[in-house]
């Protein structure tokens, strides 16, 4: 495998796990605060158990006793569906058309629901449950990817470093990361995962792509320009008043 | 228990595929569709594939943005 897509996977891996992992960190740290931590990381630690099961009991078969090519057009397929629809996202929060994702509001909002109950195990539950859904997609990511270039160890490995990195600085800064620009971090993984989409697609459908491998950084920057062009295209379609959601990333 | 965990299973299948955005989902249908039906040995073909997939990507944008009060939503048509 051409040393390009390696890194292209490893960037797109390592982008959408950060990302996720910023929005399960504002819950897990909304759960420690006002349920106590013991209970907080416990649920955290378990999902992120499940979650790494998940790669392996599905991950593992996927690479041995599924055809390569029918491999990479239902990856790519799935691939796209996500790309698209991160991209779709992050333009319309860039050009103002949709809120940007805000922490600090759903810290807020999670602990006033979590103060409001009694039950000892709801902060277990929560936490467990923000690292769980938040965990899918970039067990999606990583599975798809890595199966369908046969790197799944350096893809789980790639999205653990990330989730570490991302939970340290959260221990440092004790409390959730608003400052992070997520919507700049969900536009390139976005870029990625699009491009990797129609890159298997084509690949798993029999299409020679020129220059092969090379074919998808040249796709990375083929979905750039569309992505900043779109962009700026949308900010002029703007309806005054301005909305809220300004570019800021 | 088990009913509950398929509703889930399926329901998360559902937001992740289709959601509110079904015009990606058709928009990948008929990428995949084409990939297979284009000459695959042909420049033309092969580039068609970005280009498709960037044409359904501003269509969708287009239709998820903010819209003026006075402006009609999706949907929101005359009978």
């Amino acid at each position: 495998m051409h040393t390009s897509s390696t890194l292209v996977l490893v960037l797109a891996v390592f982008g959408a796990s950060a990302v996720e992992m910023i929005e399960a960190l504002t819950i897990v740290v909304a759960s420690g605060v006002s349920r106590g931590w013991r209970s907080a990381l416990e649920g955290a630690a378990a999902a992120l158990v499940v979650l790494g099961l998940l790669v392996g009991v599905v991950g593992v078969p996927l690479i041995h006793y599924f055809p390569l090519s029918t491999l990479r057009v239902v990856v790519g397929a799935l691939l796209l569906v996500l790309g698209l629809s991160w991209l779709r996202k992050a333009i319309l929060r860039s050009s103002g058309h949709k809120d940007l994702h805000d922490e600090d509001k759903i810290f807020a909002e999670t602990v006033d629901r979590l103060r409001s109950t009694e039950r000892d195990t709801l902060g277990f539950v929560v936490a467990f449950k923000g690292v769980f859904l938040e965990g899918t997609e970039v067990v999606l990511i990583v599975v798809s990817l890595g199966a369908s270039q046969h790197r799944l160890g350096l893809a789980a490995l790639t999205a653990v470093i990330a989730a570490v990195l991302v939970a340290g600085v959260g221990v440092l800064v004790s409390r959730q990361l608003s400052e992070v620009p997520e919507n700049s971090i969900k536009t390139a993984v976005g870029i990625m995962l699009t491009s990797f989409g129609v890159f298997w697609v084509g690949e798993g459908a029999g299409v020679h792509w020129p220059g092969s491998d090379l074919a998808l950084p040249v796709l990375v920057g083929f979905f750039t320009v569309i992505t900043f062009s779109y962009t700026a295209l949308m900010r002029a379609r703007l309806p005054s008043p301005v909305g809220e959601g300004s570019l800021t990333s | 228990m088990i009913a509950k965990a398929l509703r889930a299973f399926g329901r998360f299948w559902w937001d992740f595929l289709i959601g509110d955005t079904p015009e990606l989902a058709v928009a990948t249908l008929v990428i995949v569709g084409l990939a297979f039906a284009v000459d695959h040995n042909r420049l033309v073909g092969t580039l068609l594939l970005p280009v498709l997939a960037a044409t359904f990507l501003l269509l969708s944008t287009f239709r998820g943005r903010r819209r003026a009060p006075s402006e009609p939503g999706p949907g929101s048509g005359a009978p």
